[in-house]
């Protein structure tokens, strides 16, 4: 179960959905994370609803939804802080109940939304204390490898209380390190932290990512998920989508071809059916369409050669981008489509 | 499930590094018990020998108790501080998701509380003691250093210690803010000062028994007490800061 942070290259596995295999690096079966229809309610409210998802060990996984989509207690709820109203879950191989609750813990680290540090204690003392609360031997040789890793070896020695906001989340980082965890959860793990410090925030993950780490990270920011995961989950409530960041571009990039006509179509359902790389159509009033398409560049031709076949007299042809931004926005607001995962 | 008297001292060592550097803590353990030693002590040393017996006693009964009040006190604001207050600071999550019993922490947080508690208490009845042989008229002296005073005294610290942690620590886990913790856990703190008082004033008569049987019962409160204590500590209500 120990595992120092630089041994072996555990290389990053991309799983499809529900895909479990474990990583080449870990002597570990099964899923890091394996989370079925979890749902937590406070009173008859929701902070979460219907949960479904799995991680391999290695993964990097976004967990991308607005203020108050569920992340944090979804975090807290497998780090075994709150204890989900149904469903359930495998935590690092184990089964996410009351009593397995220290042997989880053992095999975790969370790193929470604010850092939480003894602001009277210097940086070495903060971990040396958490050293001890998970009973590690080696604590000198641990601390001393998790500030390396956060390059905060030289501000060991400085109380926490006089630190930066940021230097203050990268000692949370190092403490979460301690224990060399199977699974780090990282919730929202740059919010409110200067561009700057965020950029240092991500190099580090991208460090941990490349060690073969496995992490659960949550954000509210699209380009972070993005830029950082391996697979993002989009969370309103209830999970909206789960995939590649590629995956989701294509699909949250929903491309149309804006087709204008000299006269309206007479048949333009027969028309645009079953054309190849066309995925539906509508009408945009007068004698315009829009077509909504999953690469703009393969279908234009066929639609123009259809439109000309057809006998149209054909305006225009143009692709009209929805911002990546506009489309998440639109996605995580669609509450009527709760429980579609 | 074991304990592990690593994770324990982790918490409990932190605890009284944050103590020394807290200057509220620091003043409130050197004013506590200078305010309950000098006033009764220079009271106690200018009596005349000419008392008549019974009121004479009573006055030392009165010095030492006042004594008493400071294990009572001190760790009852510590105490009353040490899970609330961590709430409040935002440093409690970062500890519950560690491998931490309930009962390790709680235990962490009741030795940080007790250790510096029993040094002052002992070292200021040593320091009475101290000045009683020497500046006290002989009699008086005499009186203090005969009977059951000193035992009284060594048994009933860290008792009343115990009692005042466990309580406070109790009232910490269920408040919701620092304030009206530390308010109840210094009230919480009193009844069994009030038991010791009766039995110092002869109201209750200060038989060997009946002396014993109070330590006895305090002994039990403060051994079993934690079962109790420890099943209140609710993770969740802690993390979710929704009262219970
Ligand atoms: N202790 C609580 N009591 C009641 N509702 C809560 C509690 N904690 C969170 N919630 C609600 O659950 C939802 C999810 O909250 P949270 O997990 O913090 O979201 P996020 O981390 O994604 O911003 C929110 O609507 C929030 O108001
Ligand atoms: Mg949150």
């Amino acid at each position: 179960m120990t595992r120092p942070f630089d041994e072996g290259t555990v290389v990053a596995i991309a799983h499809g959905e529900g895909g479990s295999q474990a990583s080449a690096g870990r002597k570990v079966d099964g899923p890091a994370l394996a989370v079925e229809h979890l749902t937590k309610r406070f009173g008859n409210r929701a902070a979460y609803s219907d949960v479904s998802f799995e991680i391999g060990y290695g993964e990097v996984f976004g967990f991308l939804g607005p203020n108050g989509a569920g992340k944090t207690t979804t975090v807290r709820t497998l780090g075994t802080l709150i204890a989900p109203t149904s469903g359930s879950a495998r935590v690092a191989g184990l089964a996410l109940t009351v009593a397995n609750g220290a042997a989880i813990r053992r095999r975790i680290s969370i790193m929470p939304e604010s850092p939480g540090l003894y602001t009277r204690l210097t940086v070495e003392e903060n971990l040396e204390c958490f050293a001890g609360l998970y009973g590690l031997s080696d604590a000198r040789e641990r601390i001393r490898r998790a500030l390396g890793s956060v390059n905060l070896l030289e501000r060991s020695q400085d109380l926490c209380g006089a630190l930066s906001k940021g230097l203050r989340q990268r000692v949370a980082l190092a403490r979460a390190l301690l224990n060399d965890p199977e699974v780090l959860f990282l919730d929202e793990p740059t919010s409110g932290l200067d561009p700057v410090a965020a950029r240092e925030v991500h190099e580090l993950i991208t460090a941990m990512r490349s060690r073969g780490v496995t992490i659960f990270l949550t954000t509210h920011r699209l380009e972070e998920a993005e830029r950082l995961c391996d697979r993002v989950a989009i969370l309103n409530t209830t999970l909206r989508m789960i995939g590649r960041p590629d995956e989701l571009r294509t699909e949250l990039f929903a491309r149309t071809l804006e087709v204008r006509t000299k006269a309206p179509l007479g048949n333009p359902g027969a028309l645009f059916a079953g054309l190849s790389g066309v995925k539906s159509w509508s009408d945009a009033g007068g004698a315009a369409y829009r077509l909504e398409v999953t690469d703009p560049e393969v279908a234009a031709p066929g639609v123009t050669r259809a439109l000309v076949a057809a006998g149209a007299d054909v305006l225009s042809i143009a692709e009209s981008r929805h911002s990546l931004e506009d489309v998440y926005l639109e996605l995580v607001g669609e509450e009527e489509k709760a429980g579609r995962a | 499930m074991s304990q592990s008297w690593t994770r324990i001292w982790a918490m409990t060592k932190k605890e009284l590094r944050d103590y020394r550097r807290n200057r509220f803590v620091v003043l409130t353990m050197a004013v506590m018990p200078l305010v309950f030693t000098v006033a009764p002590m220079v009271q106690l040393f200018a009596v005349k020998i000419t008392t008549t017996s019974p009121a004479f006693n009573a006055r030392i009964g009165l010095s030492l108790l006042y004594m008493l009040i400071i294990p009572a006190i001190v760790p009852s604001s510590l105490s009353a501080y040490s899970v609330v207050g961590e709430r409040e600071q935002g440093t409690l999550e970062p500890v519950l998701i560690t491998p931490l019993s309930s009962q390790e922490f709680l235990f962490g947080k009741a030795l940080a509380a007790l250790l510096p508690t029993i040094a002052i208490s002992y070292a200021v009845f040593g320091i009475f003691l101290a000045a009683a042989a020497t500046f006290a008229q002989p009699a008086v002296a005499t009186a203090i250093f005969s009977g059951s005073h000193i035992w009284i005294q060594l048994l009933f610290t860290p008792l009343l210690a115990g009692w005042s942690i466990l309580v406070g620590i109790a009232i910490s886990t269920r408040s919701a803010d620092v304030r009206t913790a530390q308010q109840l856990s210094v009230l919480a703190s009193l009844p069994p000062l009030a038991v010791v008082a009766l039995i110092t004033f002869n109201v209750i008569h200060a038989s060997r028994g009946i002396t014993i049987g109070l330590a006895v019962a305090l002994l039990v409160i403060d051994r079993f007490g934690w079962r109790a204590v420890a099943a209140m500590f609710d993770r969740e209500r802690l993390v979710t800061g929704r009262r219970g």
